[in-house]
């Protein structure tokens, strides 16, 4: 086995964990404090990138276009939250999904319009365009250690929001509306727009920095929020702890799955059934993974307290 | 006494309506030498037979499944594959042009998918169940898209339509009519289902879980039971729409066609004989329609979904009643 | 007498509060037995545990010798347990038979019967309307279950439970929210009830209970601190001070 190769592609699956993570923390975020579900989570996620890569080319700097790209997406959340969103509190949660599906289609198709229909690649500063030499011979790029950083830094301040604030604790105890509300003593309709302006901006963080590597392209929120779902289905709907755990289980095992599981079935089976078998397998991997964890833990791992 | 005709209400009147306007229409327009709108009506009805199936379980059994056009595309394959082996060699077991091969194959591998993922999907309820149905199915995605001898993302071409009895799927109109024929028998089906002693636990537990329990219901099997009857039917359906369109890709599987067939459902009118049936033709009428006019049809689609969400809550039916949503 | 119900030292909590702090009891078979104690001594909590919606951290419940505590609620219904609800748990779209008669169907055979429509089944609806007949309900039998009264739902809802045929009656204050005349009717009802089934009965009303019950137990704070017949309970220092120190 080449344990350079296993290093090197653990780290990348870290990196692909915290990301997930940005994306399922906004999520979980809403859901658990908001009570709804947002299927176009991952429209804002590719709206970051978008706003992000045009912000690149009109500055001339990634660092200084995503600074810039925060705020606006957030805004742009917090505009969702009060035309669509609040209107539909009331509402089951099947009505969220239907609403946020046909949120999808407007938010993909105006990005289509503004944007064109072809992917933007977004190219960076050359001092995170290098590669750092971790060890003799073990190679990474910058950008994705960054990515790696800024993922832990975006982490700990979330865990400290949600383990030290009033907020945070009402969202640990599955507080109601209500309880909400007498107990901050604040304007609650003004706090879910802030946290759904809160969770877009995550979303549209993790969008940002995963466009120098993938390209920006209208697709890419269709497919992480189905990843972001499995993460907080496995971690527990609404726990911030089981939304991290969870993030970085998957991001690991879909990495390392698709790395090296020829090389692992090779060692039980013929060398030809094994490449024919593990990228069918490790395609399913994350949902094999979630199937299990659902059959002997319905609720996921962290299950978030009874609401 | 009142005859059956007398006894007809409104819905049953507008029902029949519907059917014959279905039955008699896209053939006229075919002998009128439109084919286009013929074939147009044979996707609005596989999509329909799909919608219905949906029905049973969303509207009747409380199940939102988010994850419906996994069968869809599971009845595709099984149909494309053994033609594929056919054409092309390899796997000998499933090589095959025959329809009731292929319809058994589809039938039992939907049946098999739906009991697993159904087994463990039921465990959990609301906005669990939507999230993970939606996740098995792009599992299926995922899964078609890796195969490369199949080709992978892009999909694969069928050589041959099924291979049956007394029907010629390359005719145009004997494949409308075997959409419309199962779709007639699927209304059928679930019409009798929903109205069984089956059907009143199903459609009690909706609501009621605890109750029914009580009663003495293990209503988990029951709502497996009714998740794998959905799931055949689907089937079957994809089955049909690989004969359509003779062309099968991950794409039939993607999570925004589940997301479309539960709009057909909640469009038309949840727990409703008709409803999945006019919700699927205004969605695909309108599809059409707005793609005709415009590439970025989807705007326009994306807002109208939303407004039925917020002010149209029982559906069309709902609306032809003059009732504006029922909760 | 033979106890139909035993429950030995069960126990639960959520979160540290002890919900059901050791209870025990005896249901003998036939009687009518009542639970009285204060708000939140843990009457809901228990009978979720006996009718199986909820699973006790510890104790054992016995039903007819046999162990069911870890059996679920659909099993305990089959072998002779049901309940009735606090909040009315009827189809509200259904007709009052329709609600009647899917408890008939509970226990005439499987359900997995997908051709034959239900409502035309005869001797389901003939079994239900004898139900309904049996609680005075049989003129409202295919009215909309939407349209009968709030005192009226209380009965169908006991009409629901005992057409499932079950020898237990778990009663969850079916005299809630009732008024005078519709109570005094309730009360008659289940005295003619009384000694057909075995009923454990939860419930506020201490004219009623005590009308009504063979032997009564007072739950506080989880525990059951004293069980005998009502006049021994009238009589008891202990009840007197739980009632007294939480009014």
């Amino acid at each position: 086995m080449d344990y350079t190769l296993l290093f090197i592609q653990t780290l990348n699956g870290v990196q692909l964990g915290l990301l997930l993570f940005l994306v399922a923390s906004g999520l979980t975020l809403v859901f658990g404090i908001l009570d709804f579900v947002n299927l176009a989570h991952g429209s804002i996620y590719m709206l970051g990138a978008f706003i992000s890569a045009s912000l690149t080319f009109l500055t001339g700097n990634f660092v200084v276009a995503v600074l810039l790209a925060l705020p606006i997406t957030g805004a742009i959340g917090y505009l969702i939250e009060r035309v669509l969103v609040r209107r539909l509190y009331a509402r089951n949660h099947l009505d969220h999904v239907l609403a946020t599906f046909g949120l999808i289609l407007v938010i993909d198709t105006t990005v289509q319009i503004l944007w064109g229909p072809a992917g933007i690649s977004v190219p960076l500063p050359a001092w995170l365009n290098g590669q750092v030499e971790l060890f003799p011979g073990v190679v990474m790029p910058t950008f994705r250690l960054a990515i790696i950083g800024a993922g832990l830094v975006v982490a700990a301040g979330l865990f400290w929001l949600v383990n030290h604030t009033r907020l945070g604790m009402l969202i640990r105890a599955g507080a109601s509306n209500s309880t909400m509300v007498s107990a901050l003593g604040v304007d609650i309709k003004t706090l879910f727009s802030l946290v759904f302006a809160l969770g877009a901006m995550l979303a549209g963080l993790a969008g940002m920095l995963i466009a120098p590597i993938t390209e920006a392209s209208i697709n890419m929120g269709g497919e992480v929020i189905i990843t972001a779902f499995v993460v907080i289905i496995v971690g527990g709907i609404g726990s911030m702890k089981g939304a991290f755990v969870a993030a970085i289980l998957i991001g690991l095992i879909d990495t390392l799955g698709r790395s090296f599981l020829d090389d692992l079935f090779a060692l039980f089976m013929s060398q030809n059934a094994a490449e024919t078998a593990a990228p069918a397998i490790s395609a399913m991997l994350i949902y094999i993974l979630m199937a299990v964890i659902l059959a002997l833990r319905p609720q996921g791992l962290f299950p978030p307290k009874v609401r | 006494m009142k005859t059956p005709l007398q006894a007809m209400t409104k819905t049953g009147w507008i029902t029949a309506a519907v059917l014959l306007l279905l039955g008699v229409v896209p053939p006229l327009l075919m002998w009128m030498g439109n084919e286009f709108y013929l074939l147009l009506s044979t996707r609005l009805v596989i999509l329909a037979v799909a919608a219905v199936s949906l029905n049973l379980i969303l509207g009747y059994g409380g199940m939102a499944s988010f994850g419906h056009a996994a069968f869809i595309g599971i009845g595709a394959y099984a149909m494309g594959i053994p033609v594929y082996h056919e054409f092309y060699g390899g796997a000998e077991a499933i090589a095959s042009t025959n329809g009731w091969f292929q319809i058994g194959l589809a039938v039992g591998a939907s049946a098999l998918f739906a009991l697993i993922t159904g087994a463990i999907s039921l465990r959990t309820k609301g906005v669990y169940f939507i999230m993970i149905t939606m996740a098995f199915a792009q599992m299926v995605f995922y899964l078609f898209q890796s195969l490369d001898e199949y080709g992978g993302d892009d999909g694969l071409v069928i050589e041959m339509r099924s291979e049956l009895p007394w029907i010629n799927l390359d005719d145009p109109l004997q494949m409308y009519f075997l959409a419309f024929g199962t779709l007639l028998v699927t209304m059928l089906l679930v019409h009798l289902i929903v109205n069984s002693r089956f059907g009143m636990v199903l459609r009690v537990a909706k609501g009621n879980d605890e109750r029914v329990v009580t009663l003495g219901y293990n209503t988990y099997l029951y709502r497996l039971t009714a998740y794998v009857i959905a799931g055949v039917i689907a089937g079957f359906a994809g089955w049909m729409m690989a004969n359509f369109s003779s062309f099968i890709s991950p794409s039939m599987t993607g999570w925004t066609r589940s997301g479309d067939l539960m709009f057909m459902v909640i469009l038309g009118g949840t727990a409703t004989a008709l409803g999945p049936v006019l919700g699927a033709a205004a969605f695909v009428l309108i599809e059409e329609a707005l793609s005709s006019v415009t590439v970025y049809w989807n705007l326009p689609f994306g807002l109208m979904l939303i407004g039925v969400v917020l002010f149209a809550r029982g559906g069309l039916l709902g609306m032809l009643h003059g009732r504006r949503g029922d909760k | 007498m033979s106890s139909l119900l035993q429950v030995r030292d069960l126990r639960k909590s959520f979160g540290g509060v002890a919900a059901t702090d050791g209870v025990t009891l005896d249901i003998h078979k036939g009687e009518l037995h009542a639970i009285i104690g204060p708000n939140g001594a843990g009457k809901t909590t228990l009978i979720a545990q006996l009718s199986g919606a909820l699973r006790p951290d510890s104790g054992v419940i016995l039903y007819n010798g046999a162990n069911i505590t870890r059996r679920p609620p659909h099993r305990r219904a089959r072998l002779g347990i049901t309940r009735s609800f606090q909040i009315t748990s009827l189809v509200m779209e259904m007709s009052v038979l329709d609600n009647v008669a899917l408890a008939v169907q509970a226990r005439d055979g499987h359900s997995f019967r997908f051709i034959r429509a239900a409502r035309k089944i005869a001797h389901l609806r003939e079994r239900a309307r004898e139900t309904l007949r049996e609680v005075g309900l049989e003129t409202r039998a295919d009215a909309p279950t939407a349209e009968l009264s709030h005192g009226e739902h209380r009965q169908l809802e006991i009409a629901v439970a005992l057409a499932t045929g079950a020898e237990m009656m778990l009663l969850d204050e079916p005299m809630a929210g009732l008024g005078g005349t519709d109570s005094a009717r309730m009360i008659d009802f289940l005295k003619r009830l009384k000694g057909t089934r075995t009923i454990l009965l939860i419930e506020h009303d201490m004219d009623a209970v005590f009308a009504l019950a063979d032997r009564i137990s007072v739950l506080v704070y989880g525990r059951i601190i004293a069980t005998g017949s009502p006049d021994e309970i009238r009589g008891n220092a202990d009840v007197r001070h739980a009632y007294l120190g939480e009014e």
